[in-house]
């Protein structure tokens, strides 16, 4: 009796179940391990990066945008996540809208289909892309052909000057390829836990198409849709292989902002190089916390919707 | 509007929904497509919203769908008139209750939706019908599972549906609030009258609500009447086991023309339990247990010369006078009996007959 008395004391003392915890040396030791970690391979990077960056002090690591190879980088940049990231939008719901709302034959290739540029090496889609539109490419040699089909679209190339790869289109395909799974991996396995019920329901009461989705679907999957975008923004902005690839590295031209940090890293601007890549890190930064917004807007949403169910049963 | 479908079939993959499956509703009668799980039973509901399409067929009589004699098939689903109430009510969660109710009217075309006002007053009234006048400003998972079913009901009706198709309607709801919600349902139906078909597969409900039952099993209709017709003169052995408990006998009688070794049904509550021996066919039991709840208390019954087990549903005064102990031998006489023999249909309301239909004298 004594015995159960000064366990319930003890039990009341210490509410932790201690027999289903871990002993204390090993979460010590688990814990700085992880922490570790992430200090020596994610923290320490980012903050040697800002350190060389401003090693000449605030006014040198300002300068470095001035110069107008930066700029230029700079500009390429947002034009290729700014072409890329809406397009691959549009294309990601679509995608997972076909792949969660309806059954077809091929359906599962097309969703391996879709994690294809995660699997492949961004080097090599980059030479995709060169062995189809460079000069040596399928396009090369339509361009080069005597008696082409579509002779009129020969002469609307040569008379435009259309090129692809070592230019602006090659970079933004690239992306394009590089970040395609993004949204379409956020979108898919939402919309097929939300089912096609609440869209079925829309449209026996009438709503059409576009109405169903403006108004039904778009709602349900804003958070993950906005989630994958900033995904695929990071991505889209950093992408270094595809994109040096199809680049050419014109100066001032066809560099993205992570082709010009290697040519000033390449050319021993180091504090030039780091401030360029400070950007990049700014932007991961940013993301994350963006990131971090859509997940908790998204949990104050599920704990508003429960604390009402409690809420509710209490008044019962 | 009626409702008519003609030789339906549908498969999905290998598996048949339904194989030819045809079917009447009349104007304003409330139906119910009764059956267990992968039946077709909600095949042939969506097939009717125009929510799936039968398969197509060479024949143009086949598989068609018409609403007051008029050909639907090619109908989309938002142009048939009907309303859809879904088993998981399908609200959209974003909205709150008075949108959903309103999003019928509003996203109709500018030339025939209803000003703000014609939209809001509607919506309140149609709130007040299911007794959610208050609730307008609330989200979905604000509300209770039954709240719910109603505000998915009122969503659907908000378009003015000639027919109203439920998709089980109360199958995710407990059991008071499935009792109360089916009330208040029937009630709804008579003030509205419109036509209406429910899928359900729970057999009480069924026949508790509905003018009409369609008995439905492995892709096909059983049988269709009124609740009292399926459950008096079931036409089947499908329907007669699935509407309510049901023993299964070994039938042995070749003298009333009868196939010897053919299964015979028999209610719980037409197993008639005597003490002692009152005629030369009673069957011979043994008691295996008793159990009574308010009026009627059920016995568990062993048929001696083959063992099988057996169900009686004796009025609790006759129970007290019988005063039946676990491992007591007792007789039974039936009052009622059915067979199917060879697909036809067979019963007596002879105790006598009944009981020497699965009687041991003539056992073979």
């Amino acid at each position: 009796m004594a015995k159960n008395v000064s366990t319930l004391a003890y039990v009341a003392k210490h509410p932790r179940r201690r027999s289903i915890e871990d002993p204390l040396w090993l979460r010590i030791v688990l814990i700085s391990v992880a922490l570790g970690f992430v200090g020596l391979f994610l923290i320490v990077p980012m903050l040697v990066v800002f350190a060389e960056g401003l090693s000449n002090g605030w006014s040198a690591y300002l300068r470095t945008f001035e110069d107008s190879d930066a700029q230029a980088a700079i500009r390429l940049t947002l034009l290729a996540a700014g072409i890329a990231v809406p397009l691959n939008m549009v294309f990601g719901v679509a995608a997972a809208w076909a792949i969660a709302k309806f059954e077809f034959r091929g359906k599962n290739f097309l969703t391996s289909l879709i994690d294809l540029p995660f699997a492949v090496s961004p080097v090599v889609s980059g030479l995709v892309y060169v062995l189809l539109f460079g000069a040596q490419g399928w396009l090369g040699q339509y361009l080069a052909a005597e008696d082409p089909w579509l002779p009129w679209l020969q002469s609307w190339l040569y008379d435009h000057d259309i090129r692809i790869i070592f230019a602006t289109p090659g970079i933004v395909l690239a992306t394009m390829f590089v970040t395609f799974p993004f949204v379409a991996r956020e979108l898919i396995p939402l919309m097929q836990a939300q089912g096609r019920d609440e869209e079925l329901a829309a449209l026996t009461l009438g709503a059409s198409g576009w109405q169903t989705f403006r108004r039904v679907t778009l709602p349900n999957i804003k958070w993950a849709l906005f989630y994958g975008v900033i995904l695929c923004n990071a991505r889209a902005m950093g992408e270094f292989g595809a994109v040096s690839v199809v680049s050419g590295h014109i100066r001032g031209e066809t560099n993205t902002i992570p082709l010009h940090v290697e040519i000033l890293f390449n050319e021993f601007q180091t504090q030039a190089s780091f401030a360029m890549a400070s950007l990049l890190t700014l932007l991961a930064f940013i993301t994350l916390v963006l990131k971090s917004l859509v997940e908790w807007r998204h949990r104050l949403a599920v704990e508003a919707a429960a604390a009402s169910v409690t809420r509710q049963f209490a008044t019962k | 509007m009626s409702i008519e479908v003609r030789n339906v079939w549908k498969h999905f993959g290998e598996f048949t929904a339904l194989a030819g499956v045809s079917l009447k509703v009349e104007t304003g009668r409330l139906t119910a497509l009764l059956g267990p799980s992968g039946s077709g039973k909600t095949t042939l509901l969506r097939i009717i919203a125009g929510l799936e399409f039968a398969d197509a067929s060479n024949d143009p009589e086949w598989g068609r769908v018409l609403f007051h004699g008029e050909d639907v098939s090619g109908v989309p689903a938002g142009k048939r008139g009907v309303g859809f109430v879904f088993q998981h009510y399908a609200l959209f969660k974003h909205m709150t209750v008075a949108e959903n109710v309103a999003f019928g009217l509003s996203v109709r075309g500018r030339s025939t939706r209803p000003s703000k006002k014609e939209i809001a007053d509607r919506v309140a009234e149609l709130l007040d019908l299911v007794q959610l006048g208050k609730f307008g400003g609330r989200l979905p998972h604000q509300l209770s599972g039954g709240q719910r079913q109603r505000v998915a009901l009122a969503r659907a009706l908000a378009v003015q549906p000639k027919v109203l198709l439920l998709d089980e309607p109360f199958g995710a709801l407990d059991a008071q609030v499935r009792k109360d919600l089916r009330r208040w349902l029937r009630s709804l139906h008579e003030k509205l009258h419109v036509t209406t078909v429910f899928v359900t597969h729970d057999q009480e409900e069924a026949l508790e609500l509905a003018d009409e039952v369609v008995v439905m099993n492995q892709a096909k209709i059983e049988q269709v009447g009124e609740p009292q017709t399926v459950y008096d003169r079931p036409a089947s052995p499908f329907v007669i086991e699935f509407l309510g408990n049901v023993n299964r006998l070994t039938a042995g009688l070749a003298k009333l023309n009868v196939p010897a070794r053919d299964v015979l049904y028999v209610r719980p509550h037409d197993v008639d339990i005597r003490r002692t021996r009152t005629g030369e066919h009673d069957l011979q039991v043994r008691v295996l247990h008793v159990f009574s709840a308010g009026n009627y208390g059920r016995v568990t019954l062993q048929r001696v010369t083959t063992g099988e087990p057996l169900e009686a549903e004796v009025p609790r005064d006759r129970l007290r006078e019988l005063s039946l102990q676990q491992g007591d031998e007792a007789f039974v006489v039936f009052r009622h009996v059915r067979l199917f023999p060879k697909g036809e249909f067979f019963e007596t309301d002879v105790p006598e007959q009944a009981t020497a239909l699965a009687a041991d004298s003539y056992s073979i």
